[in-house]
């Protein structure tokens, strides 16, 4: 019971820090039908922001808002840089356009910071872990659960109460009768890239807690799986994401813990098997979006 | 009288690839007009109006609103300028509800008391929609969209407002509404442009009309002559 406590713990963690990283793409994804592979660049970006300050003493309540800027500023960019040329092309120009800005950057990160992975300075508190009774529950682990659920609130109280978030919604379901309100493609477009930034850095940092260092590749897991997550969810539904990013935190820490050690090497493929066999019975995911398809842009 | 319309186009052609849509059409709507614009499915009608809102691209031509060339402007600057169209098929945004919809209406608004006098005006014409406001605009029926579509039109407070085939799939009854509604407009100082295939109901409320046939305008005079014409049923018939 109290194993299963704890792997319930690491599940909504690591499912928490898929969740957000999914919600990122499926914002962008929902108003340009994008499906941005550079997502995991940015995290890379919040890390060696983190790197770095760590290395310039910098304190960390004061690094960690800097690498969540650092992403929302990275985003901002690629927008205005990489995708706003190609806005309005086919699903296949806008994905190989992500595809070309993340390998350009892993270069980059290769070729300037370093190719090998480089330690991140952690405040000593993270590493601890506090007594519930016979659970032991790391810090690092409480503290990606309350910023998850911290992100979800602004999440839905910005999508929902405020201007520039319902425009964001009309402009996802129908992007030439938004513009026709007065509605700004620059405006909603942009914001749904800060948004996924500020999702992206907030991930990061969550990310890089829990293993303390960071590498050119950093972002290409989570990402993939993030991705995997999205899909699961039903791809360009924001509840969805949510929802296939912690289904699949639940499905990859509960195999992980309890399946048998003898099947432990196959828990990767166990796994997959599981999301195939939800999108089997769900073909859209498991909460899909009901704009899909509809003409973008 | 010569007076300066509100908007006017001149040469008008909309092509999609190697389709003409519309064919240098002449139109122009005065201030405190109601122009409707008749003609059969795929006469260029919906393209026409989508190219004065800037939805579609103008190919050749000229649109002047207000004595300003819009000719390339985008919908989003000119919602603005007091210039917008309720699209056809209703496009409500489903996954908003009705609140959110009319509040995206008003998007380009930004002075308060023009916008309160909007909701105000809006929720008198339709006193369903502040019933139903915190109701998902999806789960609306047809007639309940439509008045939606028309009320979110209306929160930027046109002075131009261009409705594509507002009964279009509406029950009979509703669709008297829809007309009710078109005359209480007028007297709210809206001018309107309308796209009808309910060619009798459009006459009736129109002051002016144009007949269109394969993106051409085929005959055009006030709503009493187009009554008479021939050439009305004709262009409905596919003659020219
Ligand atoms: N987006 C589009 N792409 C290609 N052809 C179109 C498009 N929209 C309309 N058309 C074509 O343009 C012509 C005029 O259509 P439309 O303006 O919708 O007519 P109406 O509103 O009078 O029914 C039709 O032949 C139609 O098939
Ligand atoms: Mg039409």
């Amino acid at each position: 019971m109290d194993l299963f406590v704890q792997q319930t713990v690491n599940a909504l963690a690591l499912g928490g820090t898929y969740a957000l990283l999914a919600l990122g793409l499926a914002v962008v994804f929902s108003i340009m039908g994008l499906i941005n592979f550079a997502h995991g660049e940015l995290m890379t970006i919040s890390g060696y922001t983190l790197m770095y300050c760590g290395i310039l003493g910098v304190p960390f309540a004061v690094s960690v808002p800097l690498a969540i800027l650092a992403a929302v500023l990275a985003a901002v960019a690629m927008e205005r840089i990489a995708f706003r040329p190609v806005r309005g092309g086919s699903g296949a120009t806008m994905l190989i356009t992500s595809f070309a800005v993340a390998m350009i950057l892993q270069v980059l990160f290769q070729n300037l910071i370093s190719a090998r992975s480089q330690a991140v300075a952690l405040p000593q508190i993270l590493s601890q872990s506090v007594h519930l009774g016979n659970v032991i529950i790391g810090v690092n682990k409480i503290a990606a659960i309350a910023a998850t659920v911290l992100m979800l609130i602004f999440l839905d109280r910005f999508m929902n109460r405020q201007k520039t978030g319902i425009a964001m919604r009309a402009a996802a379901e129908d992007f030439a009768v938004a513009r026709l309100m007065g509605i700004r493609a620059n405006t909603v477009i942009a914001g749904a890239f800060a948004i996924s930034g500020l999702l992206a850095g907030v991930a990061a940092v969550l990310w890089v807690s829990q293993r303390a260092s960071v590498d050119p590749l950093m972002g290409f897991t989570p990402v993939l799986k993030a991705f995997i997550a999205a899909i699961l969810g039903g791809l360009g539904s924001l509840r969805g994401a949510v929802a296939g990013g912690f289904m699949l935190g639940f499905i990859e820490v509960y195999l992980a813990a309890f399946l048998p050690q003898e099947f432990q090497e196959f828990r990767e493929p166990i796994g997959l098997g599981l999301v195939v066999l939800i999108l089997l019975f769900r073909p859209n995911g498991m909460i899909p979006s009901r704009f899909l398809g509809l003409i973008k842009v | 009288m010569t007076r300066v319309p509100l908007l006017s186009a001149q040469g008008l052609n909309v092509r999609y690839g190697a389709i003409q849509a519309v064919r240098g059409i002449e139109l122009s709507i005065n201030e405190g007009e109601i122009v409707t614009f008749l003609g059969a499915n795929g006469a260029g009608k919906s393209s026409t109006l989508n190219a004065l809102v800037g939805l579609v691209p103008v190919a050749e031509g000229r649109v002047l609103f207000d004595d300003q060339d819009i000719t390339d402007l985008a919908p989003e600057r000119l919602t603005p300028m007091g210039l917008t169209l309720a699209p056809e098929g209703r496009r409500v945004f489903g996954g908003l509800t009705v609140e959110e919809n009319l509040r995206m209406g008003a998007y380009a608004v930004n002075d308060v008391d023009r916008r309160m006098a909007a909701w105000d005006m809006v929720y008198d014409l339709f006193p369903i929609l502040h019933e139903r406001r915190k109701q998902f605009a999806g789960t609306l029926s047809g007639g309940q969209q439509q008045m939606l579509a028309i009320g979110r039109a209306l929160m930027c407070g046109p002075r131009l407002l261009l409705l594509d085939e507002p009964s279009l799939g509406l029950a009979p009854k509703i669709v008297g509404q829809i007309f009710d509604l078109i005359a209480l407009l007028r007297e709210r100082d809206v001018t309107l442009g309308i796209v009808e295939q309910n060619v009798a109901m459009a006459l009736e409320v129109a002051d002016r009309g144009y007949v269109m046939a394969a993106g051409r305008v085929v005959a055009t005079g006030t709503a009493e002559e187009l009554r008479q014409t021939d050439r009305l049923r004709a262009a409905y018939l596919g003659e020219e």
